[in-house]
């Protein structure tokens, strides 16, 4: 199978100030029909430059973009627009037209393709529909929240019935919450209509909830792609796993050098001591030897805490062991 | 003093002057405006980069611009004669007010259209807009607050252009101003065609920020 949207070697530099900005750097990537490719970066790593390369609203100023088998730098500009019209394209600030209705906002796609003004108001409220808005056609996008603005977003896009959706950071001005409803629309609209979409992002969760494969981009390169699952079982670049380890940077790697030996004797074998101080103090240690067990109930045995950096810190979670009743015996020179 | 004849012309005056200030606002619009959405369009930045057009239509709205009124009427009297047959009189001045107003209308269109977000834009072009549909359609639409309030400054301005023009007799209120007030120290009179003046204006003004308000949509 071909794929719908073939990318080749494809290079973005800008002039800027006398300044070259190399913004994509050899990028090939292949998307199939019916794909929800995500493609993820750091701000800055290039990923809004490659979307806008897939439609050419940036023109790439190396390699290929080919999309449904036509090369769009051999098309006229005429021939481009009709491409543009397969190749719909949401945003993170939606982009309505403010001083337009919500039903008109829909019809501007169909305005533009010479549909018929009737025509256009009945399709427009079908797409509405769709998305749930349709007891919103009259009003204005200054009345609509983020979440619904977006959602009239989609239906125009719909209205002009692409073959490839591009969501240029399309949730990332929203709260939780209805981000997670808009990518359930997008996934509906995928499955639905067979759109392929490509969701431009730097929140690994938008990925993990939707898409089928991933692409990772750092400063203008493509380090990693695949297919989901297997880049989170097994992410082999640095940047992969800085992407998919985002919320737990913290535990990166404990630099403290100074370590404890705790000894338990006389508490219960359910109280989990070593979490609640981890909870207590919103900080880490590592636990780098245990061994301990269940005695009727009472946990015997010892285990060497390596203590987080700062010193009072230190002195405080000591103090917080000693109060479990837990006798706490310095280390020295266990880390280097 | 205050008889039927001196109301009369100071009605004529006001006909006039609405007349001179209506007619050029209108013809300055006509050439004015597409020179500003060029301006916009071919700037870095804009749909149609295009250096050389931005460049010479930049210049030339400086330089109109910054010819101070009384000098251009002067400039262009023989171009007014060719093409209204005389250099004076209501008519006349139509010519060297809206050969005065279309570079600063020009400007303000600029600057109206270039507030629209480029990203609606961009959503445009994405959808396979073409320039003209962008600009028909999403930057003269999405500016329109802007623009009314603009025009609504611009026909201000002209209308103190075509008071001034009253020094070289060009009838309307400021004509008067000039010949009874300033020549033959009729205080009164000019008081009066100057209070009218400030109406003019007022209402002017009260009826673009009406309009402008009305159709503007951004507000939730």
């Amino acid at each position: 199978m071909e794929p719908i949207i073939k990318i080749e070697h494809l290079n973005k530099e800008f002039v800027l100030k006398d300044m070259n900005v190399h913004a994509l750097k050899d990028v090939s990537l292949d998307i199939y029909k019916g794909d929800i490719y995500g493609i993820i970066g750091m701000s800055g790593a290039g990923k809004s430059t490659l979307v806008r390369c897939l439609n050419f609203l940036e023109r790439p100023t190396g390699g290929k973009v080919v999309v449904d088998g036509k090369d769009l730098a051999s098309l006229t500009e005429k021939e481009l627009r009709e491409q543009r019209k397969d190749i719909g394209m949401i945003f993170q600030h939606f982009n309505l037209l403010m001083q337009r209705s919500v039903l008109d906002n829909v019809c501007f796609p169909m305005q533009i393709a010479g549909i018929k003004k009737a025509e256009a108001r009945q399709k427009a409220m079908e797409y509405l529909k769709i998305v749930g808005l349709e007891e919103k056609a009259k009003a204005y996008p200054a009345q609509l929240s983020g979440g619904q603005k977006q959602r009239v977003a989609i239906a125009r896009v719909l209205a002009s019935d692409p073959k490839i959706l591009l969501c240029d950071e399309a949730t990332s001005a929203l709260d939780p919450q209805t981000t997670k409803a808009i990518l359930q629309l997008l996934k509906e609209i995928n499955q639905k209509y067979g759109i392929t979409i490509v969701v431009i992002t730097h929140e690994m969760t938008v990925v993990q909830e939707i898409c089928s494969h991933v692409a990772i981009i750092d400063h203008g390169r493509l380090v990693e792609h695949g297919k989901v699952e297997d880049i989170f079982q097994a992410p082999k670049s640095k940047e992969a796993r800085k992407l998919i380890y985002q919320g737990y940077e913290k535990v990166a790697e404990m630099k403290g050098k100074r370590c404890i030996r705790i000894i338990f004797s006389e508490n219960s074998a359910f109280e989990p001591v070593i979490a609640n101080m981890v909870l207590a103090f919103k900080t880490t240690v590592n636990i780098l030897y245990a061994n301990t067990r269940n005695l009727d109930g009472v946990a015997k045995g010892e285990m060497i805490l390596q203590l987080p950096e700062e010193t009072l810190l230190q002195e405080k979670m000591i103090a917080y062991l000693k109060n479990a009743k837990l006798s706490v015996e310095e280390l020295k020179d266990y880390v280097g | 003093m205050w008889d039927k004849e001196v109301i009369m012309m100071i009605v004529r005056g006001i006909g006039e002057t609405l007349y001179m200030t209506l007619t050029s606002t209108f013809l300055g619009y006509l050439l004015g405006m597409p020179l500003g959405i060029l301006l916009t369009v071919t700037d870095r930045g804009g749909i149609r980069p295009n250096a050389a057009v931005y460049k010479v239509i930049d210049a030339l709205s400086n330089i109109f611009r910054s010819i101070p009124f009384l000098i251009l009427l002067i400039l262009i009297q023989p171009m007014t004669k060719a093409i209204v047959g005389k250099s004076y009189g209501s008519t006349a001045m139509i010519v060297p007010l809206t050969v005065a107003a279309a570079p600063y209308i020009a400007r303000m269109v600029e600057s109206s259209l270039k507030e629209v977000d480029y990203g609606v834009i961009e959503a445009a072009l994405s959808m396979g807009a073409s320039t003209w549909t962008i600009v028909y359609k999403v930057l003269l639409t999405e500016a329109r607050t802007s623009l009314i309030i603009n025009a609504t400054i611009a026909t201000g301005t002209i209308l103190g252009y075509s008071a001034m023009a009253g020094c070289v007799g060009a009838g309307g209120l400021g004509d008067i101003a000039i010949r009874y007030g300033y020549y033959r120290y009729q205080a009164d009179i000019m008081v009066v065609t100057v209070i009218i003046l400030v109406l003019l204006v007022q209402i002017l003004q009260g009826i673009g920020m009406m309009l402008s308000r009305r159709l503007d949509r951004r507000r939730a």
